[in-house]
């Protein structure tokens, strides 16, 4: 599963930003919050794929979430930006929007598909007309029939024939629910989709019929997909890009085949050591010791460091930064937060900086 | 069974211990919510005039006196009747009438309206069938006008009978309330869990169902307090109960009857009413409090509502507030 060659894009596609977080700091509760995001920033590119990996709770849907605004009560956005970049170069500001202006953005600009998506829908609705309700919605003067015209080519588009439009959601299988509400998040062409876990519901053989079908939609309509989930190697096939959370933090952002051969952080590395590849030598399945830091009173300097084997004294006094990594020749725009791909950082803070360790360094 | 909760318990206490040097405040979290303890506050000071009302009162309630029909003064706080009697008096006096048909009522149509609404969503099937055909019954039985037979027919009915007559009539509305929450609660995954550990039916319904009822138990115990108390007023205003015993009802009997509002004798009567709409606004806020209280995603919402508003953040599911409140230094 972890090398299929057909679905990797030949070219990265250009730096031209469709969504940057910059900053981006959230809490839950108000009183005695808890930081579980300090200060991310991420971009993601016109057309690109962008996987968010990461053990449970370190932040990954918090993330996406607290971009769109959705985080429910107790959530707390505490600082940064979300700038959504239109087809025609508008910017505009997410969290600085009013609610009005934010509900007419969602659905059109940004999609999500959500977790449980196959309980998204309305158990007493034909499917057309939750498909072509949206559309509606969001276009005042089409009609009845032309949105469920356009719902019949949504579902055509992801593989489910047009005559099912009057069937309702119990009539299809988990599957095919799924494939619904992708085609209902792309309804009205977003420009960016989220996908929080939309497979781990499902088996992996529709959850490779979904994965490529997200693929190839892609490659036609041309959004960018913020793809969340857990399972590294299904990540590693669809993304492009791919950012690994530790602690509500980045820790590392590279290409998906950069992250696969050429982990720079022991945690991605902890990460593509804990399944078993499909092809090259047999090798120890690694895992990573320990568990993740209590997000309510996390230590200073790398939350890494205690299940690292590679942290030395200066890993508790400086928190790392997410910076170009220290390997040469290296992608630039791959950035990783180890102190070990910072010298100068560790020599300032007084501390004798250490080299990058030689699995960390692979070429 | 009894020696895992006991092992269960102690091990909650020790956590707890341990958890109290960082949050001391975490004992009182409820008194914390303003609403609830405006609440509180207002209903203690009636039950503590419930309690000592009739010993603190300057005057006996039913004594004449010259000062006929005398404005507020400082002998006669409320001032006084067409028959010099002290109106203060009287309110106080007439505090533990109301209080305790409120409470009195609302105890038992609480526990009658658990009981029959618990059991009948809980066993399904027959059972269901018979209970909800009997609050049904009783939903659709007038109230007043019973509580007016009833009372007209009983010639000694004193403060315990009207209360008990209120309860008969009113804990329907709970039962029904709570059989269909009951409904939901036990198709839920972690009713079947705790069926499928081995739970006996009643630490299900008791450990498992009730504690999410809490708040409509709560807001029914409430709302039935304070349809009591006004049930009781009603009767006492319209003369169907004794008039010799004391409650702002009779107060409010009294002034009607002798047309204080024709003759501007505003003390008469606005006092009582006041109380009736404290004592009532009292019974709404600890409805808001325990809302809030209980549902533990409310609960640090509702415990900082004005802290919050000082921060201008209003928690909404769908628009997460924004507050630029983080320090912004990496670049």
């Amino acid at each position: 599963m972890s090398a299929v060659p057909e679905l990797q894009r030949a070219a990265r596609p250009a730096h031209d930003p469709v969504l940057e977080i910059k900053n981006l700091s959230v809490d839950y509760g108000y009183d005695d919050p808890t930081h579980v995001l300090r200060q991310v920033s991420l971009n993601l590119n016109r057309g690109e794929v962008l996987g968010l990996a990461g053990e449970s709770g370190c932040g990954k849907s918090t993330l996406a979430y607290a971009a769109t605004r959705l985080l429910p009560p107790p959530g707390l956005i505490t600082g940064g930006q979300v700038l959504f970049t239109d087809r025609d170069g508008t910017q505009s500001d997410i969290l600085a929007m009013n609610d009005s202006d934010l509900r007419a953005s969602r659905w059109q600009d940004m999609a999500i598909v959500f977790q449980g998506a196959m309980n998204s829908l309305n158990p007493v609705f034909r499917i057309g007309r939750q498909i072509a309700d949206g559309i509606q919605a969001h276009k005042p003067g089409i009609s009845k029939k032309e949105a469920l015209e356009r719902a019949g080519e949504l579902l055509d588009m992801v593989g489910i024939s047009a005559d099912r439009l009057r069937d309702y959601p119990h009539q299809l299988s988990g599957g095919m629910r799924q494939r619904v509400m992708i085609a209902m998040a792309l309804a009205l062409d977003p420009q960016v989709l989220i996908m929080d876990e939309p497979t781990t519901a499902l088996d992996v053989v529709m959850q490779r019929q979904i994965v490529e079908q997200i693929a190839e939609l892609r490659e036609r309509l041309g959004f960018s997909v913020i793809f969340i989930t857990h399972d590294v190697s299904l990540l590693i096939e669809i993304a492009d890009r791919i950012a690994i959370m530790y602690a509500g933090e980045i820790v590392e952002d590279a290409s998906s085949q950069d992250v696969y051969r050429r982990p720079r952080h022991p945690y991605a590395d902890g990460l593509l050591h804990s399944f078993p590849p499909l092809r090259g030598p047999r090798r120890e399945l690694g895992g990573i010791p320990g568990s993740p830091p209590d997000m309510s009173k996390l230590p200073t300097g790398c939350p890494f460091r205690d299940r690292c084997e590679f942290a030395w004294d200066a890993c508790a006094a400086i928190t790392p930064e997410l910076t170009g990594t220290a390997v040469a020749g290296d992608d630039p725009r791959r950035t990783v937060a180890c102190l070990r791909h910072t010298p100068d950082l560790v020599q300032a803070a007084g501390f004798e900086p250490k080299p990058v360790p030689e699995r960390l360094a692979l070429r | 069974m009894s020696i895992d909760s006991e092992v269960l318990e102690r091990d909650l206490d020790v956590a707890q211990e341990a958890a109290a040097p960082t949050s001391p405040r975490r004992k009182f979290l409820f008194m914390r919510n303003t609403k609830a303890l405006t609440g509180l506050v207002i209903l203690g000071f009636f039950t503590l005039m419930a309690i000592i009302g009739p010993w603190i009162a300057p005057y006996d309630p039913d004594a004449r006196s010259k000062d006929v029909l005398q404005p507020p003064s400082w002998d006669h706080l409320f001032g006084t009747t067409h028959i010099g009697q002290d109106v203060f008096s009287q309110i106080l006096v007439g505090t533990r009438g109301v209080m305790v048909v409120g409470f009195v009522a609302g105890i038992v149509a609480t526990t009658i309206g658990v009981l029959i609404g618990v059991t009948a969503g809980y066993i399904g099937g027959f059972g269901d069938e018979g209970l909800s055909a009997l609050s049904n019954v009783f939903l659709v039985i007038p109230q007043l006008p019973l509580i007016i037979i009833i009372a007209g027919q009983l010639p000694s009915a004193g403060g315990l009978t009207v209360a008990l007559v209120i309860a008969a009539t009113g804990w329907a509305w709970g039962a029904r309330v709570l059989r269909a929450q009951t409904l939901s609660l036990r198709k839920r995954d972690f009713i079947e869990a705790a069926r499928a550990n081995g739970e006996k039916s009643w630490r299900i319904i008791t450990a498992e169902i009730l504690p999410n009822l809490t708040a409509i138990i709560a807001a029914g115990f409430v709302g039935t307090v304070g349809f009591a108390v006004l049930s009781q007023i009603t009767l006492s205003f319209i003369g169907i109960t004794s008039v010799s015993e004391w409650n702002w009802g009779t107060v409010l009997f009294w002034a009607q009857a002798q047309l204080a509002l024709q003759q501007g004798a505003w003390w008469w009567f606005v006092p009582a009413g006041l109380c009736i709409a404290l004592l009532g606004m009292s019974l709404t806020l600890i409805n808001f409090g325990i809302d809030e209280f209980v549902n533990p995603r409310l609960r640090s919402t509702g415990l900082n509502a004005r802290k919050l508003r000082k921060r201008q953040i209003r928690p909404r599911i769908g628009f997460t507030p924004v507050v630029h409140e983080a320090k912004e230094d990496r670049s």
